[in-house]
């Protein structure tokens, strides 16, 4: 199954999925800047995506968790979910989501 | 301001797990540690991000939340006295001539070590800062992530942006002081104390404090002084006047001053050996999340194995002259008596 993901720089990515495995993983494994600090805990909210607006429907709701956790995502929109909570299954095959510019981690010059 | 000179064996920048049991491992080996953590408290990761979360692979503990871990650690490190610096940075590392170490922080405390040992995670634990236009022009003057002293919001008009403690906790402690006090969240739930949203919704019904669901659109000022805080509401853009803006949005993991010290770095990681765990810079170790090495996996266990090689090479350009015996502590009577266990 994939996931289409569209980087901070607005390219967009086909990613190959497996079933049961956490959008963040997906994203995070095939090398994309996400930044997804907790690994998956839900406790740091930089695994932030925008949902394209024809799947945030058909995606399961937020539990109170990961509301309380999307509150201090500075740029949250309506839309705003956070990719580790979001699990893949046939049903979301194709899934499209942005990553947001708070789930980019830090740029050091080396 | 501080100004305090210590000196010491050895300084450990991050007093997360991997920090702490440093601790133990140097103290094994009669080496001084003084820690220095940006949060008000020891736990690193473990403590600010899931303190009440189970983890499941550390060796030994089938399940142990981030705060018992912590806990476990401090107790098991608390016979070797080390001393500790929160809520403070370091921010300069400069090597003197003498191949000894000064470190600078952020309150004007001078250390000077024998060794450095960087077990900094993810970076220093810094306030995420709102996606708001031009706002680091106001930070420090009328925009601040915390507060230093209440007094500094006396009669002024209020903005506090959040939905946890800590934008409650201040609401109700400023609400006394200011002229006025407007607290702006994204939706009318919280996720702070019942208690505090009890009290708050009191003072919102008695009129003492405004309750603005919405998110911040954008700052009016000049000169780094605010005049009026923009908000995104349902009902469309709302104006509010306002002098000082507190946005609590959580903490966020930066890498800060590390990188500027001359260390190798890999993609933001400190390259290290697999011997000692020693960077580019002879005497600067760096253990945990915050280092890389081939083959290199983010775990707790990882972190602890490192601290205990690095104690073994550390030790030597402490005292370079003593021989010391590897021992266990289940067998050496020496070790048990520093464990206080005999």
């Amino acid at each position: 199954m994939r996931v289409l993901v569209t980087d901070h720089d607005g390219n967009e990515h086909e990613l190959e999925a497996l079933e049961g495995w956490r959008v963040m993983e997906v994203i995070r494994d095939w090398g994309l800047d996400i930044k997804a600090e907790c690994g998956g805990a839900c406790a740091c909210a930089t695994c932030h995506v925008f949902v394209n607006e024809n799947w945030v429907e058909r995606l399961e709701g937020a539990t109170a968790e990961e509301e309380d956790m999307l509150d201090t995502v500075p740029d949250v929109q309506l839309n705003s979910r956070l990719s580790c909570q979001i699990l893949m299954s046939d049903d979301l095959d194709g899934l499209q989501v942005t990553l947001a510019p708070s789930s980019r981690s830090e740029e050091v010059a080396a | 301001m501080s100004g305090n000179e210590i000196h010491t064996d050895v300084v450990i920048i991050g007093a997360g797990p991997v920090g702490l049991f440093a601790v133990f491992e140097l103290g094994l080996l009669d080496v001084k540690c003084h820690l220095i953590d940006i949060l008000d408290r020891a736990g690193g990761q473990c403590a600010e991000l899931y303190p009440e979360k189970p983890i499941y692979d550390i060796p030994g503990f089938p399940i142990v939340s981030g705060q018992e871990l912590t806990d476990n650690l401090m107790k098991q490190i608390a016979p070797f006295e080390a001393e500790f610096h929160f809520s403070r940075m370091i921010e300069t590392l400069e090597k003197l001539e003498d191949g000894t170490f000064k470190l600078l922080s952020d309150d004007g405390d001078v250390f000077f070590a024998k060794v450095v040992v960087v077990a900094a995670g993810g970076g220093s634990f810094q306030p995420k800062r709102p996606p708001v236009p031009s706002i680091e022009e106001y930070e420090g003057k009328s925009v601040f992530y915390s507060v230093r002293r209440m007094e500094e919001f006396r009669d002024q008009d209020l903005v506090i942006v959040g939905g946890g403690d800590s934008a409650l906790d201040w609401t109700l402690n400023l609400a006394p002081l200011a002229k006025s006090v407007t607290l702006v969240h994204r939706r009318d739930e919280f996720r702070a104390a019942p208690a505090s949203v009890n009290e708050m919704r009191k003072l919102v019904a008695e009129g003492k404090v405004d309750l603005k669901i919405g998110q911040i659109g954008g700052l009016e000022g000049a000169d780094g002084q605010l005049s009026a805080v923009v908000l995104k509401t349902a009902d469309g853009e709302v104006n509010v006047p306002a002098t000082r803006m507190l946005p609590f949005f959580g903490l966020t993991m930066k890498l800060g001053p590390v990188a500027d010290w001359g260390l190798e770095l890999n993609d933001n990681l400190i390259s290290v050996d697999t011997e000692k765990f020693a960077t580019s810079v002879p005497g600067v170790f760096a253990i945990g999340d915050i280092n890389h090495y081939p083959g290199k996996l983010k775990l707790i266990l990882s972190g602890f194995h490192e601290a205990a090689l690095m104690a073994q090479a550390a030790k030597k350009i402490i005292s370079p002259d003593e021989r010391v015996i590897f021992q266990y502590t289940t067998s050496s009577t020496k070790l048990k008596k520093k464990l206080g266990v005999v």
